[in-house]
């Protein structure tokens, strides 16, 4: 396998709108005779499909969700970032691009971050264009505000509802194109196999959640936008239909996977409170604009929050990184309150939370001003919990949030199958070992706006793409598979139930490959997993059949990808003998916990090829180059 | 806490429904209301039983999927909130709950408790946009919005196409939700060329769809998780009536901000 970045050659800046000059393009009279499947209807996807559509393509989008406006996108709660320099506190395209380079520890290309950068300030001329009610200055300007890895306010938001209203833009896009019959739109359609014909992507099959009748789709080109696998780990803040089918499924039929282990721990999320609990809520990181976050000096301090003096709190983000302080980057951030909570110090029950306190801020600005920044979230917060923030302190915990890890890409978002490309957090995207707080929007806008209705395009025009139908034995053998797989699952009639097998997974996942890692424990889990994985196939009771609305049999699929899926991140994570950004491996720290990179070793992208089944995968390298900003340690101090 | 549940249980569209009765027991009063029904979907699972389909997805009251009944109130007994974001310790241990899909003849039962809400995407579709190709916009700061508008329109924004409005109506009519998005987009200078066409064309569709007109009984802002006034609905009469009182030239020539 060749892992060709094919980044354009020539200056940093000039490299992205030269290579839109060196792409082909379709005759605008053809585009309609070129038909394209977008799978995922996020924000990546439902812009790129839009955006596709508007061009004249034909353009199928398949999401699992009852509409496409329902994608994981839209629980998004802080901002998006872009270069605009509104607040003229000195912000330009390079300074986002170098946050970005260095927020994700030097591991993301540079070609792919500066062009991110690049078109990060189109994306907010588009939204607002499109209606999206963003926050503004009295004066009728748009207001922005800060947000962690960052000391410029480039974050532009509404309300503590940013991934709703982006999303709400990109589908009315969608349903405008829908409405002029250029957009066929499958909702209730999950993905269940990549149909590859001489080896390109030109379909796939996908099944009806509602009559379960398994339907093969062909297509001149395949963008899969189907987002991130963080629910690899059972609980965590994705939506419970979150999952990794799509892209395990192309990953078994040739596209690299890259570096699985990459995972995005979020700081503020609300604290496990029970054995039922089905998935964990975020408070958005702009809460760290106006909170404090703090615990205990004293070990098990069981008073309350208000009996607790000013002396007896360490507020240990301000004392460790004087500079950033409560806005640090999310692994860092994370990682602190792991370490103030298995000293001892953590707060409510099992000690696994730490405060985040807005006493200050609301006798700073009043209770009416923070209300108006975060009114939405409190409330959220008082559902859940049933205390009131503005009385007492939050309590908060690092959860799973993000994975910025997926099929590898190169600058024109292909996968190593061609006329497979991978759009959004489906990709391994361009966050390195962590994404900064209000990228993954700016990330999945750029794709879907910017990146893919040209790259589409020029795959389209770079290749003679023979007309295939259904009949195709290639495309008889990816239906074939998935009726199989199907059957397979509905007569086992086991004992335990898939959420059983997923919740013990998470467990697993969360212990070895979480928020630290080490050698002997992630050689213990790569010994389990795979036990995991037998007893499933012998043992999961999936109730009712195929021909019908069954929810068990779409989860029980998704969780069988997992278990597959979860080991390859731990082997990822073994391989990586480093601590890079969400990466943070046990044996590789400073005395005072900070992560330690392994440059010489480690400055590279791993991409694993699929080698069948019982077979070691096989790890692919592209190294990384750093030619406009200098590898170095990362420090927030 | 302990609880009985009488749950619609309905195998297909064209099925015949009924409610079936179940126990809910050790409830934790820190549970979401679908947690609740996780468990029992568990039991019933172990039991050998079909479970109950339910909609769900972010389970953070924002995606809109959850689309339950409780007790005749949609998304359940406490204000402003969806029913996954609601919590067990708003119920009473021992209580009896009815627990129903969304009840309206435009969106028809699928199996259970999820029923179809595509009719929305089709008044979406109809003109629940601005026209605006990807790569035509000018600069973000070079259309200025008063703020007090730009967070009016918000307020309409925050609607999360759940459809409690239209199962809270005895007439089911979606006028809140149709209403919620002609408002957004008529606050907004960018909405301005399409206003007019824009609130014909989406009240056209979605009178074709089955649901009914307003009579003002007010059900869907109490029912609404986000508080969508009904202020929306005046909104979109007005810009209705006007609409249909003005010529299609004059009409497609939209109309000043306000």
């Amino acid at each position: 396998m060749r892992l060709d970045a094919s980044s354009p050659t020539g200056p940093l800046a000039d490299k992205w709108t030269r290579h839109r000059f060196d792409m082909k393009l379709v005759n605008p009279a053809n585009k309609r005779k070129h038909h394209v499947i977008v799978v995922g209807s996020g924000l990546a996807g439902g812009a790129g499909a839009a955006s596709l559509a508007e061009l004249g393509y034909a353009v199928s989008v398949f999401c699992y969700q009852d509409s496409p406006r329902r994608a994981h996108s839209i629980a998004a709660q802080g901002g998006i970032n872009a270069a605009k320099n509104y607040t003229n506190d000195g912000d330009s395209v390079f300074r986002l691009f170098y946050d970005t380079i260095k927020g994700g520890d030097f591991r993301a290309r540079e070609a792919n971050v500066y062009r991110l950068a690049e078109l990060s300030v189109r994306i907010i001329d588009q939204c607002v264009a499109q209606g999206v009610p963003f926050a503004r200055e009295y004066g009728g300007t748009l207001a922005n505000r800060s947000f962690g890895g960052a000391l410029v306010s480039r974050t532009f938001y509404a309300r503590g509802q940013t991934g709703q209203q982006l999303l709400l833009g990109a589908y009315q896009a969608l349903m405008r194109q829908v409405g002029l019959g250029q957009v066929k739109l499958y909702p209730r359609h999950e993905m269940l196999e990549l149909v590859v014909i001489d080896g390109r992507a030109r379909g796939i099959v996908t099944r009806d959640m509602v009559t379960g009748e398994l339907e093969t789709h062909l297509a001149d080109a395949v963008v899969l936008a189907t987002g991130g696998y963080g629910n690899v780990f059972y609980l965590a803040t994705y939506a419970k239909g979150c999952n990794a089918t799509a892209i395990w499924r192309a990953y078994k039929k040739g596209a690299a996977f890259a570096n699985p282990c990459y995972t995005q721990i979020h700081p503020t999320c609300i604290p496990v409170h029970g054995d039922y609990q089905s998935k964990l809520t975020l408070m958005s990181e702009s809460l760290r604009n106006d909170g404090r976050i703090w615990v205990p000096k004293q070990k098990n301090d069981s008073r309350p929050p208000d009996q607790i003096p000013e002396d007896e709190r360490d507020y240990y983000l301000e004392r460790k990184y004087p500079t950033y302080g409560n806005l640090a980057p999310r692994d860092i951030a994370s990682r602190a309150a792991k370490q103030v909570c298995d000293d001892g110090r953590g707060v409510g029950p099992g000690g696994l939370g730490v405060y985040l306190d807005f006493k200050d801020a609301i006798a700073r600005l009043g209770a009416p001003k923070i209300g108006e920044k975060y009114g939405n979230l409190f409330e959220m917060y008082e559902r859940i919990t049933d205390e009131d923030p503005y009385k007492v302190p939050m309590r908060i915990y690092p959860a799973t949030h993000y994975t910025m890890g997926g099929l590898w890409v190169d600058y024109n978002l292909m996968s190593t199958i061609p006329g497979l490309h991978v759009a959004g957090e489906a990709n391994f995207s361009d966050h390195g070992a962590n994404r900064l707080g209000a990228s993954a929007l700016m990330q999945g806008l750029a794709d879907g706006y910017f990146i893919l209705p040209y790259t589409v395009g020029h795959y389209i025009a770079s290749n003679k793409l023979e007309k295939v139908d259904a009949s195709h034995p290639e495309a008889r053998a990816a239906l074939a598979a998935a009726e199989e797989r199907t059957k397979r699952l509905l007569g086992i009639r086991g004992r335990r139930t898939v959420t059983q097998f997923h919740r013990e997974l998470g467990k697993l996942m969360w212990e070895h490959c979480g928020m630290a890692r080490n050698k002997s424990g992630l050689e213990a889990v790569l010994r389990k997993i795979p036990a995991l994985r037998e007893e499933f196939w012998k043992d999961v009771n999936v109730p009712g059949s195929a021909a019908e609305l069954n929810q068990a049999l779409e989860m029980a699929g998704r969780v069988a990808d997992f278990l597959e899926l979860g080991e390859l991140m731990c082997l990822d994570a073994l391989e990586r003998e480093e601590s890079c950004g969400g990466h943070f491996r046990e044996e590789h720290q400073t005395p005072d916990g900070e992560a330690v990179r392994d440059d010489a070793r480690f400055c590279h992208v791993a991409a694993w090829e699929w080698k069948g089944e019982g077979q070691k995968p096989e790890r692919h390298v592209e190294p990384l180059v750093f030619e406009n900003v200098p590898l170095q340690t990362r420090s927030y101090k | 806490m302990n609880l009985t549940l009488h749950v619609w249980r309905q195998k297909g569209a064209a099925a015949q429904g009924r409610f079936a009765t179940y126990e809910a027991k050790n409830v934790s009063p820190d549970m979401s209301f679908l947690e609740m029904l996780d468990v029992v979907n568990e039991e019933l699972t172990k039991k050998g039983e079909d479970p109950i389909a339910f909609d769900h997805d972010c389970r953070e009251g924002i995606c809109g999927t959850c689309s339950i009944v409780v007790n005749g109130r949609p998304h359940g007994p406490r204000s402003r909130t969806t029913a996954c974001q609601l919590h067990m310790r708003s119920f009473a241990d021992g209580e009896t709950l009815v627990i129903e899909p969304w009840r309206a003849s435009a969106f028809p039962v699928v199996k259970d408790l999820v029923v179809d809400r595509s009719a929305f995407d089709a008044i979406i579709a109809a003109g629940g946009f601005v026209s605006v190709g990807t790569g035509s916009a000018p600069d973000g700061n070079a259309i200025p919005v008063p703020k007090q508008n730009a967070d009016k329109a918000m307020d309409a924004a925050a609607c999360i196409g759940c459809g409690a409005c239209v199962a809270a109506c005895p007439n089911a009519s979606a006028m809140l939700f149709t209403g919620a998005k002609v408002s957004q987009l008529a606050l907004l200078p960018q909405g301005q060329p399409e206003r007019l066409l824009r609130v014909r064309r989406m009240v056209a569709v979605m009178d074709s769809l089955g649901f009914g007109g307003c009579t003002n009984h007010g059900e869907c802002e109490s029912a609404c998780p986000k508080g969508i006034p009904l202020d929306v609905i005046a909104r979109l009469n007005r810009d209705y009536v006007k609409a249909s009182l003005l010529g299609p030239e004059e009409r497609e020539g939209g109309d000043g901000a306000g």
